[in-house]
C-alpha cells in the first residue's frame, strides 16, 4: 500500500476553504515568508477516506481483537463515553475562557466535571487530594517525584536518592532521574518481592522517596508493604505510588489508608478510556496531606456559593505542569465511567480482572514456566524458557498469536523474568475468549516440542513478515521524501 | 452487575474451580485485613442514559455561543468532518502503542506520515511520533540542547509564550540550569540583549515565532549567532501558520516545537492536545520518545516498526532521553488527516486566509475611537491592541455582548493593563469583525 504523499496529485484537492470575504492584504516582505512550500499530498477527500480507512484495518484493537497486553489494562472502552466527550458543550470551550474577567460563570460546567473527577479519585485512593493536571502516567510519575522534591526542600534539604525496585516500570526510574535524584535499584528476592535486606541497607537520610508499583510488575501484592512504608517514614522519606495496576485494587486496597504519600492513576488503564495507539492518555496525581500545598497551579476549587473556580495563588505550588487543566476530553471519559459503574460495579470491575488473571495462570501452568507461581492479582507472568530450549523464544509465540487473531501479551517485561510474558486478561473478556486463548497457547507448546518450525515463520497472515528492526535501527530511515529510497509500489489502494 | 463483565455464575464456578480456590475473596488474601480500605464511599452506579443526562446538562452550563477572538497560542481553527469521522474509528482509539508491528502496520504507516508531514512543515528533518503539549515539548527540547552541548544556560526570549516559560522553570527547579531571559521590544526580540548573553556555556536560544504578541519575525540571525556560541537554536512555531511564514529550517534552527492543537484538534478545555517536535538528523539519537521508521519484512518488503528504541525508558530506564511512554498518538493522527486533506495547496490558501483576515480586522479596529493597533512588527493572525483603559473590563463587557474579545496582555505581563491579544481566524466572518468593531466602540463609549 502507497503511503498517502505517494498518492500526491497536483491539482488534486481535500477541501475546499472559503472565498475570502475581506480585501487580499499587502504580504508582508519576503524575509519573514517561506521559500519552500511544505511539501503536503494533494489528495481528494476520497482519497484520505480510503486511505485512513484502510489503515485502520491493518491494526489489531480491543474492539477487533483479545488485547492481553499486561501492565497496559486494555479493557473495553465504552462507546457513550466517547459520545460525551465529543459534546460541543465541551469540544468548544477555550481553556483561557474561564480566566477571563466574567468567564468563570461561562466553564462552570467544565470545571465542575474536573473538581468531582477529583474528589471521586480522592475517594477511590484514599488521598487527601489530587491534581488532575497530569497528561499521561510517566507525566504524572514526574510530577509527583517533583511534589517530593518540593517537600523536603521545604524542610531544609531535597535529598539525593530515589529508590526503586529492578521489578518497576521503566518510566519510575527514568522519571526520578530527569527530576534530577539519582536512582538506587533495589533486587526481587526468590519469592518475587523486593529484597528486604537491601532495601533496609540503602535507606538513609538522603533517601527522597521509595517508588513502588502495587501490585508489582510480577502480578503480586506485598503483604510487606506497610512494612516498606513505615520503614521509609522512619527515615523521613515519602512513598511513591505507581497507580498503573490500580485496575487491581478498586475498593480492595487504598494507598491512603496505608500511608502512600503520592500516587498517579492512569486513566487509560484502570478508567477505561481509550489507549488511542499511544495515547492520549490521563495521569492525575494525588497526595496525602502534607503535600498538598505544593500541588500545581490552577487548582479548581468549589466556594462557598457552590460555584467552582480557578485558584492560581497558591505560594508553595510547584507551578505549571501542564498548559491548563489536564487532558480534558479524557478527565471526562473516566468520570462519566466511574458514574456508571458506581461503587459496586468499580469492586466487580477489580473483583474479575483478578480472577481472568488467576484463570489463565492456573490453566496454563501446566504448559509453561511459571516463575512466581502463587494466586496473582490482575496479571500474571509466564515464562517460554522451556520452549526457548527448543529454539521457541517468547518473540515467537507472539507472532504466532498474531497469526491466531489474538494481540500478543507483552514480551521481554518485566526484564528480571527470562523469556517473560505478561498476561493481563482485564475483567471485560469472557471465559470463551480466555478459553480461546488457552487453547491456542497450550496449542502453542505442543508445537514448539513438535513443530518449532511453524511458530518461528509466524507472522503469515499480515500484511508484512517479519520486519527487520536492526536494519530499521542501522539505517534510520524516519520520513518519506519525494526522491526517496523507496520506490512507490505498484498502484492499488 | 455492570454491562462491561460478561460472567455468569457458571462462569465463576467453573473458573474457581480451575484456580483451586472456593471464592473471590480468596483471591486477595495476599491483602491483609488491617489493609483494607477505611472508606469506599463512591456513590451506587446508574445507567447509561442517566449518566448521559446528567454529564449533558454539565455541558449546557458551558457557553459556546461566544464570538472568539482568544489565541494565545490555542486557536479556534474549522475542523473538516473527515478528521473526526476517520479517527474515531476505533480500530485505531482503542489500539496501544504498536509495540507489535506485524499487527499494528496501520498505526505505524500513520504515525510515519505523521513524521513526514510536521517535517515537511518545518523544514526539518526528523521528527518523533509526539509529545504531550507546545510546552513539554519545548521542554524536552531545552534538555535534548543540555544534553547535547553538556551546558547548562538557556537564552529564552520574553515572546516566548509565558505559559511555556513557566512550564520550563517548573520541570528544571531540581536541576542546575540558569535561564536568561531577554526582552521584546516594540514587538520585535532585542537582538542586542540575546547577543550579550550568549556565551560558551550557553546551550540554546529559545525564541518562538510568531512570538505571544503575535508579531513574526526572520529569527536567521538568531540562528546562526547561536551557532557560532556553540549553542543550538530553538524554534517554537504555530503550524498553520507554516503555511506561509518562512520555515525553522530555512532559518537554521535545530530544533523546531511546537502546540499541534490547530491541527484539527478541538480546544476542549485544555486537552488533549498535541507536542510535536522536529530536529537536524543529526540529533536524533537524542530526541525523546517513539519514532517510527521503514524497514523491509522477510520478504523484502516495506514495512514500518518502532525504531531507536535505545533512547527510551523501557529499554533505559534510568539513562534514557525523557520519560515519556503514552504520548499524544490519536491527536497526531488527527493532525495527519487534517494536513493530508489541506495539501500543500490548502495550507496556503488557509494561512493567507487568516492572514487577510487579520488585517483587515486591524484595519477596522484602528478606526474605533481610542484603540491603537499596535503595528510596529508584521503578524500573522494574532496582534495586539491597546484599548484607552484596562482590558480587563473591557473583556467582561464584551462577554455579555457575545464575544470572547481577546486575551488581555496584563494578565501576563507587568504595565501592559491596557493591551489585548486578539486572534482572527478562517472561521470569523467579515459580518462577525463588523459586529464586533460596532460592540467595542459602544462599549468604549460607556
Amino acid at each position: 500500500m502507497r503511503l498517502i504523499f505517494e498518492k500526491n496529485v497536483e491539482g488534486r484537492r481535500g477541501i475546499k476553504i472559503q472565498a475570502p470575504d475581506v480585501p487580499a492584504a499587502k504580504l508582508p516582505d519576503g524575509k519573514y515568508l517561506r521559500k519552500t512550500a511544505a511539501h503536503l499530498p494533494d489528495v481528494s477527500e476520497l482519497d484520505v477516506v480510503r486511505h485512513y480507512t484502510n489503515l485502520s484495518r491493518m491494526n489489531y484493537s480491543v474492539d477487533t481483537n483479545f488485547y492481553p497486553l499486561g501492565s497496559c489494562t486494555m479493557k473495553y472502552n465504552p462507546k457513550f463515553t466517547e459520545a460525551l466527550a465529543s459534546l460541543e458543550g465541551f469540544t468548544a470551550v477555550h481553556p483561557l475562557l474561564p480566566q477571563l474577567a466574567g468567564g468563570g460563570a461561562l466553564t462552570q460546567g467544565s470545571l465542575e466535571v474536573l473538581y468531582h473527577t477529583k474528589k471521586l479519585l480522592c475517594e477511590i485512593t484514599g488521598m487527601a487530594d489530587f491534581t488532575t493536571q497530569p497528561l499521561a502516567g510517566a507525566h504524572g510519575e514526574l510530577t509527583g517525584v517533583m511534589l517530593i522534591a518540593a517537600y523536603h526542600r521545604h524542610h531544609g534539604s531535597r535529598r539525593k536518592y530515589i529508590i526503586v525496585p529492578d521489578s518497576s516500570h521503566g518510566t519510575n526510574p527514568a522519571s526520578a532521574a530527569i527530576a534530577g535524584y539519582q536512582v538506587v535499584v533495589i533486587p526481587t528476592d526468590k519469592d518475587g518481592y523486593m529484597n528486604m535486606v537491601e532495601y533496609k541497607k540503602q535507606l538513609n537520610d538522603q533517601t527522597a522517596a521509595v517508588m513502588l508499583t502495587c501490585p508489582d510488575t510480577l502480578g503480586i501484592f506485598n503483604p510487606r508493604i506497610k512494612e516498606i512504608t513505615d520503614l521509609a517514614h522512619a527515615v523521613g522519606a515519602l512513598m511513591y505510588y505507581d497507580g498503573a495496576n490500580m485496575n487491581a485494587m478498586l475498593g480492595k486496597c487504598r494507598p491512603g489508608d496505608i500511608g502512600f504519600d503520592v500516587i498517579h492513576l492512569n486513566l487509560h488503564k484502570t478508567f477505561a478510556t481509550p489507549h488511542g495507539g499511544g495515547g492520549p492518555g490521563a495521569g492525575p496525581v494525588g497526595v496525602s496531606e502534607k503535600l498538598v500545598d505544593f500541588l500545581p497551579i490552577a487548582r479548581v476549587v468549589k466556594r462557598s456559593d457552590g460555584t467552582f473556580a480557578l485558584d492560581y495563588h497558591r505560594h508553595k505550588s510547584i507551578g505549571y505542569i501542564a498548559p491548563f487543566y489536564g487532558n480534558f476530553g479524557v478527565i471526562l471519559k473516566a468520570y462519566a465511567y466511574i458514574l456508571m459503574l458506581g461503587r459496586q460495579g468499580l469492586i466487580e470491575a477489580t473483583e474479575y480482572a483478578v480472577l481472568n488473571a488467576n484463570y489463565c495462570r492456573a490453566r496454563l501452568k501446566e504448559y509453561y514456566d511459571i516463575p512466581y507461581d502463587r494466586i496473582c492479582m490482575h496479571e500474571c507472568v509466564l515464562s517460554a524458557s522451556r520452549q526457548a530450549r527448543n529454539g521457541v523464544r517468547a518473540v515467537d509465540i507472539a507472532k504466532y498469536l498474531i497469526d491466531k487473531g489474538f494481540h500478543p501479551m507483552t514480551i521481554y517485561f518485566p526484564m528480571i523474568v527470562r523469556e517473560s510474558m505478561m498476561i493481563e486478561p482485564t475483567e471485560t473478556e469472557s471465559k470463551e475468549t480466555l478459553d480461546l486463548f488457552i487453547e491456542t497457547m497450550i496449542e502453542i507448546a505442543r508445537l514448539a516440542e513438535t513443530d518449532p518450525e511453524t511458530i518461528r515463520r509466524a507472522p503469515l497472515t499480515r500484511p508484512v513478515k517479519r520486519l527487520d528492526e536492526t536494519r530499521a535501527a542501522r539505517e534510520p530511515n524516519l520520513r518519506w521524501r519525494p526522491n526517496g529510497v523507496w520506490q512507490a509500489e505498484a498502484p492499488g489502494n | 452487575m455492570s454491562n462491561y463483565v460478561p460472567h455468569t455464575a457458571k462462569d465463576i464456578r467453573e473458573m474457581l474451580e480451575a484456580i483451586g480456590v472456593k471464592s473471590i475473596d480468596d483471591l486477595f488474601r495476599d491483602i491483609a485485613p488491617a489493609l483494607r480500605p477505611k472508606s469506599f464511599d463512591i456513590p451506587e452506579g446508574k445507567s447509561e442514559f442517566e449518566v448521559c443526562r446528567s454529564v449533558q446538562k454539565l455541558a449546557g452550563k458551558n457557553a459556546t455561543d461566544l464570538t472568539n477572538f482568544v489565541g494565545a497560542g490555542f486557536y479556534d481553527h474549522y475542523i473538516p468532518a473527515a478528521v473526526d469521522a476517520l479517527a474515531s474509528r476505533s480500530e485505531f482509539y482503542t489500539a496501544y502503542t504498536p509495540y507489535q508491528p506485524e499487527s499494528s502496520q496501520g498505526w505505524l504507516r500513520a504515525i510515519y506520515e505523521y513524521q513526514t508531514a510536521v517535517c515537511e512543515l518545518t523544514g526539518l528533518d526528523v521528527a518523533n511520533a509526539s509529545l504531550y503539549d507546545g510546552g513539554t515539548a519545548l521542554y524536552e527540547a531545552a534538555m535534548m540542547a543540555v544534553r547535547l552541548t553538556g551546558r547548562h544556560k538557556i537564552i529564552v526570549d520574553q515572546g516566548v509564550n509565558l505559559i511555556y516559560r513557566t512550564m520550563l522553570y517548573t520541570y528544571t527547579t531540581n536541576l542546575s540550569i540558569e535561564f536568561v531571559e531577554t526582552p521584546v521590544v516594540h514587538g520585535q526580540s532585542a537582538r542586542a540583549e540575546i547577543l550579550k548573553h550568549l556565551d560558551d556555556r550557553t546551550a540554546a536560544v529559545i525564541v518562538q515565532n510568531p512570538n505571544f504578541f503575535g508579531a513574526i519575525d526572520d529569527y536567521t540571525d538568531v540562528a546562526s549567532k547561536a551557532h557560532a556560541a556553540g549553542a543550538l537554536a530553538i524554534l517554537s512555531v504555530y503550524p498553520i501558520a507554516l503555511g506561509m511564514l518562512k520555515s525553522p529550517g530555512e532559518m537554521g534552527f535545530d530544533i523546531a516545537t511546537g502546540e499541534g492543537q490547530s491541527l484539527g484538534i478541538p480546544l476542549s478545555f485544555g486537552g488533549p492536545y498535541l507536542g510535536f517536535m522536529a530536529c537536524k538528523q543529526e540529533l536524533v539519537r537524542q530526541m525523546p520518545g517513539r519514532i517510527v521508521g521503514a524497514t523491509v519484512d522477510s520478504d523484502g518488503k516495506r514495512g514500518f516498526v518502532l525504531t531507536l528504541q535505545t533512547r527510551e525508558q523501557h529499554i533505559r530506564r534510568e539513562k534514557a532521553t525523557s520519560n515519556i511512554c503514552s504520548n499524544e498518538a490519536l491527536c497526531a493522527l488527527r493532525a495527519v488527516i487534517y494536513l493530508s486533506l489541506m495539501g500543500k495547496t490548502g495550507l496556503k490558501e488557509l494561512a493567507r486566509l487568516n492572514y487577510d483576515k487579520a488585517e483587515f480586522a486591524k484595519s477596522i479596529l484602528e478606526k474605533v475611537p481610542g484603540v491603537t493597533v499596535k503595528r510596529t512588527s508584521p503578524t500573522f493572525n494574532e496582534f495586539t491592541i491597546c484599548l484607552p483603559r484596562n482590558a480587563d473590563d473591557v473583556v467582561h463587557k464584551m462577554i455579555d455582548k457575545g464575544f470572547a474579545a481577546g486575551f488581555p496582555l496584563g494578565r501576563f505581563y507587568k504595565g501592559l493593563d491596557n493591551y489585548l491579544l486578539m486572534a482572527v481566524t478562517e472561521k470569523r466572518t467579515r459580518e462577525e469583525l463588523m459586529k464586533f468593531r460596532d460592540s467595542l466602540e459602544a462599549v468604549l463609549c460607556d
